[in-house]
């Protein structure tokens, strides 16, 4: 047993420090202008660009399996309210979080593609928000924690209809490194 | 870095032609004005644009003319002593365009324009006309704009420019993202600003100098001002959650924008010069896609604060607020014309999302699409047409309405998913 904890700790400081890898925003750089962008690039930072020291020190606590947690949540239309189905991984983040006061996330909100795109900007922020404060009454300090719409414009899957819609309107948890 | 980035821009402008919008003219007004555009004369010049081909397109794509094919033309005219009037009164044609093109000094070209009332056998316009060779295409929308505004007294639009924003899914959570610019008819697109995140709201300036758009590059949402003569760009300062929909005000000192910074969407007005920044709405709703009246005196916003999304004006000086959209649960981002009598707007029936303009005269309101995911109005300075995105075979098109709903085109583009359509201002 105690064998095995330690295992799933090791999994667990591993897969944490991968999501965070993963997780880490695109930032556009001179870099990527092998594309032939022109983005001036002057502007791009380095924010979370898959340093895990942030996350270290984790995995101390092998009751808890960040990795396995879901980290998609969905909405209903028109909706921010954290649904129920939501409710016990978001827990789970928080307890993580709250425990580990060096660990943080960033909150990306999402809308489907109808009505307009500014208006879901502020839709997507909403239901960020939504489980910003789901974390916040869960012990976790607003310091750790960042909300960002994307409103319409990344969606997991394109095309119209209710079951696209359905995968689109969400927030994404993602361990970032400070 | 800026000298780089200046050069790949020159770049982009100098390797455009693939993306080109082709425009559909898919419904005309019930009775067009019928014109020739007859081939103009070109002895001895290999030019690079077919100047009465794009006149011809731009007046036909108006929805105001009947341009007649030129498979159908009896002769090819270039002076007035080569008209026979009978023979194209005959044809069915009111007016008659003709013209000569003779080599400059340096590389220019003088078009020779003259336009013809057919039936009156009259002359009504003619100009010489002298444009670089390698930019035929400006000088056959000025020859348009020109036609345009003689025929029907409204200003023409056709040497404006549009820019939107094209996306691009390579693979989930992998897009590419272009703001581009183009003439007002789609040809010569140029990238802009290319990125791997989102970007959206682009902004004409007033003067058509500057863009202030919206691009989320640095992993979080920024507002940006680009100089278009020199690609040069400023990022406006960032706060903490939403830094999106910039306006800019008639006189371009100011932007009005929306931030979340305290809380939630609220609407701001920033004073370019001084930064200074002030805060015009004040409600825990959502208060978003601020638009200037003409006169600069008003801010129109979408808010929730009646419980579903609606329009309103805030007057600046007075700070009195009205609530200007009642039908439909669903009004959002309003667009005044120029005159500022009609608003047009996103309006939500249960057929979906189309574009509507609203006579804030009258109150009167006419849904001008059928589409059911239309968004993003853009109106053409003179006021003829509205540009909007839409969704075709599942993908984003832009297409184009006119004010009373009888003239319609559609854009049609090879190169990922076109939205957010800003129409520039008359540029000098």
């Amino acid at each position: 047993m105690r064998a095995s904890n330690a295992v799933k700790a090791l999994t667990l400081a591993v897969s944490v420090a991968w999501i965070a890898g993963c997780s880490s925003p695109s930032t556009l750089s001179e870099d990527d202008s092998s594309t032939g962008g022109s983005t001036a690039g002057s502007s791009s930072n380095t924010y979370g660009t898959g340093d895990a020291s942030g996350v270290s020190g984790m995995g101390t606590d092998g009751n808890l399996d960040v990795a396995n947690l879901k980290t998609i949540f969905y909405f209903d239309f028109d909706d921010s309210t954290v649904r129920a189905d939501s409710v016990g991984d978001l827990e789970a983040h928080a307890q993580y979080l709250a425990s580990h006061p060096s660990a943080s996330v960033r909150l990306e909100g999402h809308a489907d593609e109808r009505g307009t795109r500014e208006y879901n900007m502020a839709l997507g922020e909403r239901r960020a928000k939504a489980v910003e404060r789901f974390l916040g009454v869960n012990g976790v300090s607003g310091a750790q924690v960042e909300a960002i719409s994307y409103g319409e414009e990344k969606p997991v899957v394109m095309g119209s209809g209710d079951g696209s819609w359905s995968q689109n309107r969400r927030v994404e948890l993602k361990y970032v490194s400070r | 870095m800026k000298k780089w980035f200046i050069s790949t821009l020159l770049l982009m402008i100098a390797v455009t032609a693939r993306a080109d919008l082709v425009v559909e003219v898919t419904q005309g007004v019930d009775a067009p004005t019928p014109i020739a555009v007859v081939p103009f004369q070109a002895s001895g010049l290999a030019l690079s644009d077919d100047i009465a081909q794009i006149v011809s397109d731009d007046l036909g794509r108006s929805g105001f003319f009947k341009s007649m094919s030129r498979a159908n033309m009896l002769g090819t005219p270039s002076t007035q002593e080569q008209v026979f009037f009978r023979d194209w009164r005959v044809s069915g044609n009111d007016y008659m365009v003709i013209g000569r093109i003779a080599p400059g000094v340096n590389g220019q070209v003088q078009a020779t324009v003259e336009l013809y009332d057919v039936l009156k056998e009259r002359q009504i316009w003619s100009e010489t006309v002298t444009g670089n060779s390698n930019n035929l295409r400006d000088v056959a929308h000025y020859i348009s704009d020109q036609v345009f505004e003689k025929l029907t007294g409204l200003k023409g639009a056709f040497s404006t420019r549009i820019v939107y924003v094209t996306a691009k899914m390579l693979a989930p959570n992998n897009f590419t993202f272009k703001l581009q610019m183009a003439d007002s008819d789609g040809a010569r697109p140029r990238t802009i600003l290319q990125s791997k995140e989102p970007i959206l709201s682009p902004a004409w300036s007033q003067d058509g100098s500057k863009l202030a758009y919206v691009s989320f590059e640095s992993s979080r949402p920024a507002i940006y001002v680009q100089e278009l003569a020199t690609g040069q760009r400023q990022k406006v300062q960032t706060f903490r959650g939403l830094n999106g929909s910039p306006a800019w005000s008639p006189d371009g000192s100011r932007l009005a924008l929306v931030l979340s910074k305290d809380g939630n969407p609220e609407v701001y007005v920033l004073t370019l010069a001084t930064g200074q920044l002030d805060r015009i709405t004040h409600h825990y709703g959502i208060d978003t896609e601020p638009t200037w009246s003409p006169d600069g005196q008003s801010i129109l916003f979408t808010s929730d604060r009646a419980g579903l999304p609606q329009i309103y004006s805030l007057n600046l000086p007075t700070r009195e607020l009205k609530r200007l959209t009642y039908e439909g649960k669903y009004n959002s981002r309003g667009r005044l014309t120029q005159d500022g009598r009609f608003l047009t707007m996103v309006h939500q029936d249960s057929s979906g999302f189309h574009i509507a303009v609203q006579d804030l005269k009258t109150n009167r309101l006419d849904i001008l699409t059928s589409s059911s995911l239309d968004e993003s109005p853009t109106i053409a300075p003179n006021g003829s047409i509205i540009l909007y995105a839409t969704k075709k075979g599942g993908k984003g098109v832009l297409s184009g309405v006119s004010l009373d709903g009888r003239v319609r085109f559609t854009m049609p583009n090879g190169d990922g998913d076109v939205r957010e359509p800003a129409w520039s201002p008359y540029l000098q």
